[in-house]
């Protein structure tokens, strides 16, 4: 697929983002918005699996540890196939499969396990690559983790882990948009340098800017011939990405815009492909 | 008397247990946490390297990595002691494991007062609490090491999450291979009719031995052995409660939240009768030869027969 085709996708991804969080009346906008060339790029390039079969046994493993921007991961599972975008105005409602956080017990095609608390999921991604190791089977394990997440000792004991054992078949995925809900992840608590952590970890390090789809797409593709030591892609992002009055601000973190701001989204975002 | 077939922990009863599942069963994997030999899960390490992990002391990627190993299609088995196993990663096994339902076994090792000389900060004490309160966990207490055996086997096949807890210090092994083990259902060790004994682990020996205590008063206790206390097996107790009239219960574990608890909850809504329970009683534990603790701690064989004594006053 072209970069140019992948654009216009994650454009139709962030539109819907800022749909279904409109009709939630809850949600998270901002990681949401810097997560999606990460996304896009992945699951339309890089990833792969059996829409006729989610749960395929040869398919790639992706956990999104950040679980609180699963509107993305619902867009883009979605619009990649794995269930009908209808569905997608139900997050949040009462007995939809879309809940707050992923959940697997509401079997969401495309769901592989419940996250939503963090600074589990590079943990969960060590296990399956272990399990993939094991079973000498060459499916690859994606891990999307956030910046101020990386302030949980958890992700350390999997980082250690997953060195230790060479699961170069994991690639953790880190959308750094340098902000938390209390305010910048380095006034907060400073996690940098993260790159510099992972190599002394042991890990390959690849730092991209994470909305560039072509830097992105080079950032898998080096993972892949990756041998004998798990990759951390370090993405530059910035939150509420691709909504002007969102950027970079700490507020739209956990915030829902008033419908005339989302009219203003949604137009911003089909000016960006112009 | 109690027949007995010599003395045994019940971590030896997991370490054989797992290895005779990996025989049978190439989706078994088993995950330890720098402590593998002293929860002899080390002997399936020798047999098994490629489906042996051990995380070093990290708990919470101990049960991530099992989780993981889980969605992958395998059947992890994790061991450690029982507050590590239970407590350090607790919010971990009930977000990740539970709520996604899992299939994570999860061996508590060195649970109860029982661990002696090391202290409070390695007796499990709570670990039944916190464990059979999370949605979709099974929680199963063998009495002996050839109980543990049968559970791990059997955990194995009970679909999604399962807490083992048993225990470091050699205990009398009083039950037979050819006993009947099926998770969810209680065994009646003895029969009685003037009270029944309701206990879990190492405390169903000492009800064996308060029931002859307190045959010499003429007083005919049913002694149940209750392995599996989630999902707990209502019927046998509240047949129990009708036929006998009050209940002792007892466990090596606090009485808030654990054991006893669990089988109250269960008359209260049933059939409300006298009860007694016998367990630590909302304190820590702390060093000292393993039974001498079950004494200063009122978990022997007397303190259950004076828990009767009391519990037949209120009948």
């Amino acid at each position: 697929m072209e970069t140019s085709d992948l654009k216009i996708i994650s454009a139709d991804v962030r539109k819907d983002i800022i749909k279904m969080l409109s009709l939630a009346g809850t949600g998270h906008p901002g990681g949401s918005l810097s997560s999606v060339e990460l996304l896009v790029s992945l699951y339309f390039k890089h990833m792969k699996f059996n829409l006729k079969d989610a749960n395929d046994q040869n398919r790639d493993y992706f956990i999104l540890s950040k679980g609180h921007v699963c509107p993305v991961l619902y867009a883009v599972l979605a619009r990649r196939g794995y269930f009908n975008p209808d569905e997608l105005c139900t997050l949040r409602k009462t007995g939809s499969r879309l809940q707050g956080h992923p959940a697997k017990d509401k079997e969401l095609p495309g769901i592989e396990i419940s996250t939503g608390s963090l600074g589990y999921g590079l943990s969960i991604g060590a296990g399956i690559a272990a399990g993939m190791k094991q079973s000498k089977k060459n499916n690859r394990v994606y891990v999307l983790m956030g910046d101020g997440e990386q302030q949980e000792g958890s992700i350390w004991e999997a980082a250690m882990s997953a060195a230790h054992f060479k699961f170069d078949n994991l690639c953790a995925i880190v959308d750094d948009n340098g902000l938390q809900i209390d305010g910048t992840t380095k006034d907060v608590m400073n996690v940098y340098p993260l790159a510099d952590k992972y190599r002394a970890f042991g890990w390959n390090v690849i730092e991209i800017d994470g909305h560039n789809l072509e830097a992105v797409d080079k950032a898998y593709l080096q993972f892949k011939t990756e041998k004998g030591s798990p990759t951390a892609i370090i993405a530059k992002t910035v939150k509420g990405k691709g909504v002007s009055y969102m950027e970079n601000l700490v507020e739209w973190h956990g915030k829902i815009p008033s419908k005339e701001l989302v009219e203003r989204a949604l137009a911003e975002i089909d000016g960006s492909l112009r | 008397m109690v027949e007995v077939f010599g003395k045994k922990a019940t971590r030896f009863g997991f370490g054989e247990g797992i290895i005779e599942l990996g025989k049978e069963n190439p989706k078994i994997f088993v995950l330890g946490a720098d402590t593998i030999s002293s929860v002899v899960i080390d002997g399936f390490k020798k047999i098994f390297p490629d489906r042996f992990i051990n995380v070093g002391i990290a708990e919470t990627n101990l049960i991530g990595m099992a989780a993981g190993l889980a969605v992958a299609g395998f059947i992890p088995f994790v061991s450690t002691y029982g507050v590590f196993a239970s407590g350090r990663p607790w919010e971990h096994i009930r977000t990740t494991v539970c709520y996604s339902n899992l299939n994570v076994k999860i061996g508590g090792s060195h649970s109860g007062i029982m661990v002696g000389p090391d202290g409070a900060t390695h007796q499990a004490l709570e670990d039944i609490a916190i464990m059979r309160c999370l949605p979709r966990m099974k929680v199963i207490v063998p009495c002996d090491l050839v109980e543990t055996k049968k559970a791990v086997v059997a955990s194995a096949y009970s679909d999604g999450p399962v807490y083992i807890r048993y225990g470091r210090e050699n205990i009398p092994v009083f039950t037979k291979d050819d006993a009947p083990f099926e998770v969810g259902k209680a065994n009646i060790l003895r029969d009685g009719n003037d009270v029944a004994i309701i206990s879990c682990g190492t405390m169903v020996y000492e009800s064996l031995m308060s029931a002859e205590i307190l045959e010499k008063k003429g007083i005919k206790a049913r002694v149940i052995n209750i392995h599996t206390v989630k999902p707990i097996d209502e019927k046998t107790i509240i047949d129990a409660a009708r036929e006998c009239g009050a209940v002792v219960t007892a466990e090596e574990h606090q009485v808030y939240g654990g054991f006893g608890s669990a089988v109250a909850e269960v008359l209260v809504k049933n059939y409300p009768i006298p009860v007694e329970m016998v367990g630590v009683a909302d304190r820590f534990g702390e060093s000292g030869e393993p039974m001498d603790l079950m004494s200063r701690f009122g978990l022997r064989d007397v303190n259950i027969a004076d828990a009767v004594l009391k519990v037949l006053k209120r009948k």
